[in-house]
């Protein structure tokens, strides 16, 4: 997944959540709100049990990497170069002689730092700015969303490098400061998605009688919006924003190995199957350990927003 | 229908101005000295930094720089290279194979997805529809670039079906394994968004209604059901072949294709900043008018839609 817009289309039509709670039939006596309904339902789905123990597990991996390898990623060792699996280092080691496993098992971090940041920033910048384009309509709707177009219509890749590569000559040395960069860049080139999915639920939740009371009450638009109508348009950007986590996973890796995403000391598994480009032909596991513990993690969430929406959408009960 | 056309014309152009200029100031207005290493390893003579300058009005605020650039632009001229090529022979020279890889890329999806989709959307659930399922999850979560080498690896190296590179002036059938590639992830959102489309659709009272006038089920499939479920399909392949133009630089890399993503790639690394420009406007241009005719597509695949 090296485009994270395309994750727009598995987010259908966003009225559709608007008006759930007053659909939903409660099978008990006492009615439950959309989302503890949704709870209920995501437990007892499959996909959603098998994403989330993938996730925990990335997410353990991630905190306490030395509790799975006790070997240093940063050892290099020419000795044993590009040795297969044995029982010594389950993964083998790369190019360098550096053990494979200690890598995945530290890169983990960086991978889901970046997809965490990033997929934050998106719903929080895309999110705020398509619900008070959404609420507001006329003119500054109008600017808003004329604005998310000149992002939308930047060819991701393209803008990311020429970002990117900007700042590459700015000269960056934390891993910290590689990451912010990266998330950043990523973030500004994706906020227009998830300010259209925003925007469009905000549309259908504005007509709702709820808000209607709500304003022939004197709440002014602040309480209007924070009170009333973001509760009601969460859904279809959680779940936008959980299949996008996944996405930015891979829209790093696809960066790192355009030579432009993150680099020592920030060594993700992105970097690591960038690393591994030219010897792949004679050590296919150089490519495929990292590239599987990434495939796995985009795999998992990419589930869970399935999970979720399926959960959130009560036209497929 | 007339006046919708020209409204909507009217909107691209804030939007085509913003963007340029977006990319204008990201490409021009970074830190960092356009001349450095354009000299091989030495620094630039200061005869030539004054020659440059003079050329590409770099002396001048970014606003006027651009205003220049976009006057030029209108006449057809996307500038010259620092070595005095002109860009648009650059970009006239490596822009047919790539459009051909999108174009063919499209074509696979639009294939594969929609059979995919609809033999899935019309059966329900079973073997196939788990299948089609967890093919397209499993294609979603693999980035571009991992998908490419396994192929790569697999079917060039290893079975050697196919060249792992392709030539210089690639044939369609060279461009086949690349296009699949390029085109892996949207197949399988082409092929979800066709099985949940008819899904929803099948149970709509038209569908209903043509079953109960007694007609062949081939004809409310192929006229009732699959006109109204194509639209979102249609919607998603159109703004893809806008995308996937400006997307290819990473498919385009590994197979060694010399089109217009290897190129822009090239020229970024370069600091050839004139090329970057005029790659980026051209498919921004070609993103904004794709999106425009899939507009009007609506008009003509739902009668219920009217602009008026």
């Amino acid at each position: 997944m090296s485009d994270p817009t395309a994750a727009s289309t598995a987010v259908d039509s966003a009225g559709a959540y608007v008006t759930a709670a007053e659909h939903a039939e409660p099978t008990t006596g006492k009615s439950r709100s959309l989302w503890s309904d949704a709870w209920r339902n995501l437990r007892k789905r499959p996909t959603f049990i098998i994403s989330m123990v993938i996730i925990t597990f990335m997410i353990i991996l991630a905190v306490f990497p030395s509790m799975f390898t006790s070997a240093d990623p940063t050892h290099q060792d020419l000795q044993r170069q590009m040795l297969k699996p044995s029982a010594d280092a389950w993964f083998g080691y790369d190019f360098q002689g550096r053990d494979i496993m200690a890598g995945v098992a530290h890169g983990a971090k960086w991978s889901l730092l970046v997809g965490f940041f990033a997929s934050l920033l998106t719903v929080l910048i895309g999110g705020t700015v398509g619900v008070i384009g959404g609420y507001a309509g006329g003119w500054l709707d109008g600017i808003l969303s004329r604005i998310g177009d000149v992002f939308f219509g930047l060819p991701f890749v393209l803008g990311a490098i020429v970002i990117l590569s900007a700042f590459r000559a700015a000269g960056l040395k934390s891993a910290f400061g590689l990451v912010i960069v990266v998330v950043l860049v990523i973030s500004a080139l994706t906020w227009p998605v998830a300010m259209r999915i925003m925007r469009s639920a905000a549309i259908s939740a504005k007509q709702q009688d709820y808000v209607k009371a709500a304003r022939a009450l004197g709440a002014n638009s602040f309480r209007i919006i924070t009170k009333h109508m973001l509760p009601n348009c969460m859904a279809p950007v959680m779940v936008y924003a959980t299949i996008l986590f996944g996405a930015t996973i891979g829209v790093e890796a696809t960066l790192s190995f355009l030579g432009i995403g993150l680099r020592a000391p920030a060594i993700s598994w992105g970097v690591m199957i960038a690393e591994s480009r030219d010897y792949v032909q004679h050590a296919p596991h150089l490519l495929l350990f990292p590239a599987g513990f990434l495939v796995l993690t985009v795999l998992a969430f990419v589930m869970l927003g399935d999970a979720v929406r399926d959960a959130l959408d009560p036209k497929l009960r | 229908m007339g006046r919708y056309v020209i409204r909507r014309l009217l909107q691209l152009i804030p939007v085509f101005l913003g963007t340029t200029f977006l990319i204008y100031v990201l490409v021009w207005a970074v830190p960092g000295d356009p001349f450095a290493g354009m000299c091989g390893e030495r620094p630039c003579e200061p005869g030539f930094i004054a020659k440059m300058n003079e050329k590409f009005h770099l002396d001048d605020n970014i606003f006027s720089q651009y205003f220049q650039y976009l006057g030029n632009l209108v006449q057809g001229d996307f500038g010259e290279t620092y070595n005095g090529n002109s860009v648009g022979e650059l970009i006239a020279l490596r822009y047919p194979v790539s459009v051909q890889l999108a174009a063919l890329a499209v074509v696979i999806e639009a294939i594969i997805g929609v059979i995919a989709g609809v033999l899935t959307g019309l059966r329900g659930k079973g073997f196939l529809d788990n299948l089609v399922l967890v093919s397209t999850l499993f294609l979603i979560s693999l980035p571009v670039f991992v998908t490419g080498f396994a192929l790569q690896i697999l079917l060039g190296f290893e079975l050697e079906w196919v060249d792992p590179v392709v030539s210089s002036d690639p044939t369609l059938g060279e461009l086949l394994l690349p296009a699949f590639v390029l085109g892996s992830l949207s197949l399988a959102y082409v092929a979800r968004l066709t099985r949940t489309s008819l899904m929803e659709n099948k149970r709509s009272d038209y569908v209903r209604t043509a079953v109960a006038k007694g007609l062949k089920p081939s004809r409310v499939v192929g006229v009732h059901l699959m006109r109204n479920s194509m639209i979102p399909v249609i919607t998603f392949l159109g703004t893809d072949l806008g995308s996937l133009m400006g997307g290819a630089i990473v498919t385009e890399g590994i197979f060694g294709i010399q089109g217009i993503g290897k190129m822009t790639y090239d020229a970024i690394l370069q600091k050839e900043n004139i090329t970057v420009t005029g790659v980026v406007v051209l498919l921004v241009i070609v993103f904004l008018i794709v999106n425009l005719l899939i507009d009007l597509l609506y008009a003509v695949l739902d009668p219920r839609i009217r602009y008026e």
